[in-house]
Formats: structure tokens, C-alpha cells, sequence
């Protein structure tokens, strides 16, 4: 588990691991003492993949996280209290009440879009922050998640195929957490790796250990590259386990006992502690500060979450419309002249040439292979193990379930 | 000055928007090279570019995302819907993203979504509805249905400088068909104020897009039998005019709703339920609708002029309550 990453860094992405895993460990007393409105999701055992690719990202670039994502939204700059005041429908919360749990963004500073519980139309917004992005002569990354049961959504294809046919700097982190709901990943789609979904969009893709956090930020590190350099979306399956219920109310009796075991042994932060560890990269002491910055950080914010106030009632009527309440602004780093005629103006038509090859009959896998010569898309990944990625753990779900 | 169609208005609000402003883009079906199904964006491409004239998928869901998505980042798209009926593909782009945004997180969506709407073209179920109303029960939005030319530049350019997602209905029977002169330079139209068409003291006929000159056309019948009919155009679903409407009802005590949207649902049950919370002292007679019928749009002759409302239709009704 080599990784390029300084001391530093490894210890700021335990920080944000350990940080994400206590924070959700304190929401859920705080949901057994009534202290939470509505639902709890638990992101426990992916930690790994929301702290690994978010820390991949660069200041300017974007997300759009999940509802298990709490640990991208901790890298980009929130803090702990503007979780749990959302929890807690709090006057504070970072949308003063109006919506609940991670449910937030940032359009300004931290570049993050508000996550919503439908699932994949994230996937289309991002692509055109990205495709923004790129118009406006900025070299951002627009990155979102989604999960196993996601990919089954006609939202995912359209935005994935609008991204893969606009080229636009896009990375997709497909979380497989295994389950959607009480429903495994293999009601969704009757594919080995959801990598493979990349094949149908003619786009780069990885599979990556998503309980690995080094092999999670190193895939996505370099597949931000790919997009940040123009050469079009990337696809990325992070393997891993949902350890939780759906909700806090759901007690997931329809998981395997033996699977939730299997994947205990795999736990993301006793894995990397381990890798910390061996690598000397800490020691006893680092590790009882970090403990102990986080459990002050977690206190104060709990204190400051239980001490705010509710919404004034009458806010629930407010703000339907932007009525100038936002200067919204472009974020030029080209001239805009590039983009205004005389310099826009084109001759429109397409430019096509006719293909060369003879029609034939082929069976679709000779037909695959044969448009992965034709089109040179050979080197691609595309659900296959890609070395860089780390070790690539296949359905590794370690249960067979059957239908 | 030669006369300018409806059509030809948006395209012109379309290319004297892309000119002011570098962050407005055009995205859909057949938009670019092609120039649209209805030629409405004719010549953009070769104007301002592929950057920002952009051919997509077939993909209503991916193209109102893309929009919403690239509102985030500061620009202001435009989406054509190559027909209306096509926008329930991307529902819940609409309801559940753009509306809820700056409601919930306080991200405006300056995004416009426009595509030709409407009957009696024989375009058959699936090229002929009148959405508006599922969009006007979704609060953050502002639904959009121009008559006149000038209105229809007017208020695209007015709905591309809004912070908020603006559904913008064009009437697809009013493309060609009808023609105004139109003042030089820029102008807008505000968002959200109707118009009083036609002065009258006898009943107020409250309609809009095509069905608003179906009611002038009955008024001028009407005027003929000796009964005044104020017609107003509403020009903007959401938000609504109340005030324009209640002050007519103060005038003429009587109101007759035209829409050429389907009956159950329609605008006119909510201005009814607005004119008699508000004004059910002024009236001085029953509150009456002239609308399509509860069915999809048919398609051969007889059947879609038996389902869309017809000056007839209107006359006969407002006729009736005038001597309520």
C-alpha cells in the first residue's frame, strides 16, 4: 500500500476518518435520547470512500455527496456542528431548518451541492458543473456518488451518458455498500462488477477495495487527472459493505450473519490504523491526540447544536424565490471575448466521415472486442483490474445470496 | 418596420440575450445544427458557437440536470424541450432539484426551460398538451405562457435574467400566426403581471396563450350583442396576478376563465377559489370555465376540435352569465 501521501496527510485522513466515525457514533445516542428529528443513515464501514476520494480533490473542484458521504462534506471544510444542528433542525443548521441530515451545500466557498434523496439526478447536475466548468476556462473536477441501487436509475444513464458524450471532467464513485435498502446488489443488475456499466458509456472506469482508504485516494487521484486533462469521465467501483440498517430504524435482519462478519474483519480505520502502524507513520501518542481533539471537537458542537434554537416559525413561508437575495457570478479564467462573436461564430455542420468497414454480422462479444480495436478504447479499464487502483476485490460480498 | 412573428421573437430574445451575456447557453434536441424542430434557434450555432449552442442526447432527465448543474457554476442555460410533453421526462429534475434548491440551501437556479406547447395543430396525444398546471402546484418555479409576440420576447428575456427556474410556454399554434411590430432596442416584460386586453364593464373573461385571442375574438362577438367583455391575459401562471384580477371582478362582478388546459386542475378552479376567498362580495353571478376536456389531446379533426375550447364555446358561455 505504497502511497505518495506525506505524513501529514495520512494523519489528516485518519483525522477525518475517525472524525466521520465518532460523529455518527454521537448521532446515534443523540437519535436513542430523541435529540435527532427524522432518520439516522449510517456510513459506517465506507468511511473510507467518502474521507479517500473527496481528499483526492483539489479546492476549486466539486461535489455532490450522498446521504452516507458525511465524511466528504468533514474534507471539504463542514464541521461537525453543522451535521448534527441539521439533525437536529436547528436555526444554526446550514440550511436553518429546512432540510435535515447531510442535506447541504455550499456553492460559494467549498463547492459542494446539496445532496437529495433522489437518487442519480446528481449525477446529471454534476455533469453540468462540470461541462461549466470547463466553458468558463476553469480546470475543475466535478465529482458525486452513487450506490449500487442507484445505477439501476434512468437518471444514472442520462447524466453518465451526457457526461461520456460531452467529455465533460466528471468522476463518478460508484459506493456498492452491497445492499439497497433490504435489496442486494445482485437484484439491481446481473453484472459481477457495476464497473462494467462504464463499457455501455465508452468511458474509463476502476474497480478499487473501497475499505482500502489509500487505494480509494489514490484511483481517484488519478482518475480526476484523467478528467481534469480532458480525456472524459471516469467511472469507479468502490467495493464495500453497508455495516448499518438502511436507517437507524431498520435493523437489517435481511443481511447475512456471516457476511456482516466477513466484512467486520475488513473494517476501514482498523485496516488503515494497522497501515499507520506498520509504516510508522504514528505512534501511541499521535493517536491519543487525535482521539482527543476529536472527542473536544464532537463535545463543543454538541453542546453548540443542543443550545441553538429552533427556526422562527414564520421562516417555513420564506425564501421560495431568489428575490436578489444572491449575486449569482460567473468565475471567468478565460476571455469572454472566446465564447462572443466575431471569435464564437462557426460554420454549422457536422463534420462526418463515412466508416470504413464493411456491415457484418457479429456476435456481441466479437462485436466488443472488435470496437475496442476500432474505436482504441483497448487501453482502457473498463472492468478489468487496474493495478493503480489497488487490489481490486471483485463481488467479494463473501455470501452467496440467493434469489 | 416589418412585422414580427411570435416565433420570430423568441428567437430574437434568444440571440439578443446570448449577445448581452456570455454565461447564456442554449442546450437540446436538434438546437444546434438543425436550429430546432421549430427553427426557433435558426442561426444561433453559427453565431455563437459550439460551446454555446449545444446539441444533447435525447435526454430530457440529463439535459434539465446539466442545467441546473451549470446554474450552480454561474452561467444561465437555456433548455429547449423539442415539444412540451416531453418535459414530464424530466419531472423530477424539475419539482425535486431546481424548485427546491434555493428554498432548501439557498442555491438560486437561473435555468430557463422552453418548448413549443399546445393544441390545434394536430399534433395528436404526445405533441399537443398544456403541462403548466403540474408545474404551477410545485412552489419555486414561475410558469411562463405568452399570446403576443411582444410578450413573448419580452418575457423570455425578462425570464433569462430571473435567479429562479422559469418554465416558459410557447404556444406553438401562435408560432406563425401571429404578428406584431416591435419596438427597437431591448425591452422586457416583468414576470408575474397580467394585463387587461380588452376594456369592459359586463363580465371579466380571464385567459392566456392561445385561448386568450379565441376570448378577444368572442369579446368582439360579444360587443356586437351588446355586452362588454373585459378580457385579461394572464401572461404568467405562476406567480399569479391576483390583484389584477380582483380588481376586474370589483368592476364587472362577474368572471368566465378560459384555458385551453384541461378542466380538472386547471388555473381556473384556482382562481376561483382566489376570486370567492377574496371578492365573493362582487359577484353577481356564478364563477364559469370554458376549458378542453378532462382527455389527452385527440388527434383527428373532428375529435380535437370537439376537445379545445372555440370562440363559439366562449361566447356561448360568457353570453349566459352576462345575463346571469
Amino acid at each position: 500500500m505504497a502511497s505518495t501521501l506525506t505524513r501529514e496527510q495520512h494523519l489528516e485522513m485518519y483525522y477525518f476518518l475517525r472524525l466521520n466515525r465518532e460523529l455518527e457514533d454521537q448521532m446515534v445516542r443523540l437519535f436513542r435520547q430523541n435529540k435527532i428529528l427524522g432518520g439516522l443513515y449510517s456510513s459506517r464501514g465506507q468511511e473510507a470512500i467518502s474521507v479517500g476520494t473527496a481528499y483526492a480533490l483539489g479546492p476549486d473542484d466539486w461535489i455532490a455527496p450522498m446521504i452516507r458521504n458525511i465524511g466528504a462534506l468533514l474534507v471539504r471544510g463542514f464541521k461537525p456542528r453543522d451535521v448534527l444542528t441539521q439533525h437536529m433542525g436547528r436555526f444554526t443548521s446550514p440550511t436553518q431548518g429546512k432540510d435535515g441530515t447531510s442535506h447541504f451545500g455550499d456553492l460559494k466557498v467549498r463547492h459542494v451541492v446539496a445532496p437529495t434523496s433522489v437518487l442519480g439526478d446528481l449525477i446529471p447536475v454534476m455533469t453540468g458543473i462540470a461541462m461549466a466548468g470547463r466553458y468558463l476556462g476553469q480546470k475543475i473536477v466535478a465529482m458525486t456518488w452513487i450506490g449500487d441501487g442507484g445505477t439501476s436509475t434512468g437518471a444514472f444513464h442520462e447524466g453518465l451518458n451526457l457526461a461520456a458524450s460531452q467529455k465533460a471532467p466528471l468522476v463518478l464513485i460508484v459506493e456498492n455498500n452491497q445492499w439497497a435498502y433490504s435489496t442486494p446488489v445482485e437484484r439491481q443488475a446481473p453484472l459481477r462488477n457495476l464497473a462494467d456499466r462504464a463499457k455501455a458509456y465508452g468511458i474509463e472506469s476502476a474497480i478499487v477495495d473501497g475499505n482500502d482508504v489509500i487505494a480509494v485516494e489514490r484511483a481517484t487521484r488519478e482518475a480526476v487527472g484523467h478528467a481534469r486533462a480532458g480525456k472524459g469521465p471516469v467511472l469507479i467501483e468502490a467495493k464495500t459493505m453497508r455495516m448499518e440498517g438502511h436507517a437507524q430504524h431498520d435493523s437489517a435482519d435481511y443481511v447475512p450473519k456471516q457476511m456482516r462478519e466477513l466484512w467486520k474483519q475488513r473494517d476501514p480505520l482498523d485496516r488503515y490504523e494497522k497501515f499507520l502502524t506498520q509504516n510508522k507513520l504514528w505512534d501511541a501518542k499521535t493517536k491519543k491526540e487525535i482521539y482527543a481533539r476529536i472527542t473536544a471537537e464532537i463535545q463543543a458542537d454538541v453542546e453548540f447544536a443542543e443550545n441553538s434554537p429552533l427556526p422562527p416559525a414564520e421562516l417555513a413561508a420564506q425564501g421560495v424565490y431568489c428575490e436578489g437575495c444572491h449575486t449569482l457570478e460567473a468565475d471567468w479564467k478565460r476571455p469572454k471575448e472566446e465564447v462572443m462573436p466575431p471569435k464564437s461564430s462557426v460554420k454549422a455542420e457536422w463534420r462526418m466521415t463515412a466508416p470504413e468497414e464493411p456491415l457484418a454480422t457479429v456476435k456481441t462479444a466479437q462485436a466488443d472486442s472488435a470496437a475496442k480495436s476500432r474505436h482504441g478504447v483497448a487501453e482502457a479499464k473498463t472492468g478489468t483490474r487496474s493495478k493503480s487502483a489497488g487490489k481490486a476485490s471483485g463481488n467479494r460480498s463473501g455470501v452467496k445470496v440467493r434469489r | 418596420m416589418a412585422e414580427t412573428t411570435y416565433l420570430e421573437a423568441i428567437r430574437q430574445a434568444l440571440f439578443e440575450e446570448m449577445d448581452r451575456d456570455p454565461t447564456v447557453l442554449l442546450m437540446g434536441e436538434d438546437v444546434g445544427v438543425y436550429g430546432g424542430a421549430f427553427k426557433v434557434s435558426a442561426g444561433l450555432l453559427e453565431r455563437f458557437g459550439w460551446e454555446r449552442v449545444i446539441d444533447t442526447p435525447i435526454s430530457e432527465t440529463g439535459i434539465v440536470g446539466a442545467a441546473v448543474g451549470m446554474s450552480y457554476a454561474g452561467l444561465r442555460p437555456v433548455v429547449e424541450m423539442q415539444f412540451i410533453d416531453f418535459i414530464a421526462c424530466c419531472f423530477n429534475q424539475i419539482t425535486n432539484i431546481a424548485a427546491k434548491s434555493h428554498y432548501l440551501w439557498g442555491a438560486p437556479v437561473p435555468i430557463v426551460l422552453r418548448g413549443p406547447c399546445g393544441g390545434g395543430v394536430h399534433g395528436g396525444p404526445f405533441h399537443s398538451a398544456n403541462p403548466e398546471m403540474y408545474f404551477v402546484h410545485t412552489p419555486g418555479l414561475k410558469v411562463v405562457c405568452p399570446a403576443t409576440a411582444y410578450d413573448a420576447k419580452g418575457m423570455l428575456k425578462s425570464a433569462i435574467r430571473d435567479n429562479n427556474p422559469v418554465l416558459f410556454f410557447e404556444h406553438k399554434f401562435l408560432y406563425r400566426r401571429i404578428k406584431e411590430d416591435l419596438p427597437e432596442g431591448d425591452f422586457a416584460v416583468p414576470i408575474g403581471k397580467a394585463i387587461v386586453r380588452r376594456e369592459g364593464r359586463d363580465l371579466t373573461i380571464v385567459s392566456y396563450a392561445a385561448m386568450l385571442h379565441t376570448s378577444l375574438e368572442a369579446a368582439a362577438q360579444l360587443e356586437r350583442e351588446g355586452i362588454a367583455a373585459e378580457v385579461i391575459d394572464l401572461r404568467t401562471l405562476l406567480p399569479l396576478d391576483r390583484e389584477t384580477i380582483l380588481a376586474s371582478i370589483a368592476k364587472t362582478n362577474k368572471l368566465l376563465v378560459v384555458h385551453e388546459d384541461t378542466r380538472t386542475g386547471g388555473i381556473a378552479g384556482e382562481i376561483a377559489a382566489v376570486v370567492t376567498e377574496s371578492a365573493f362580495e362582487d359577484l353577481d353571478g356564478p364563477i364559469r370555465r370554458v376549458t378542453s376536456l378532462d382527455t389527452p389531446v385527440p388527434y383527428a379533426e373532428t375529435l380535437e376540435n370537439y376537445f379545445l375550447p372555440d370562440v363559439a364555446k366562449v361566447v356561448a358561455a360568457a353570453r349566459e352569465l352576462a345575463h346571469y
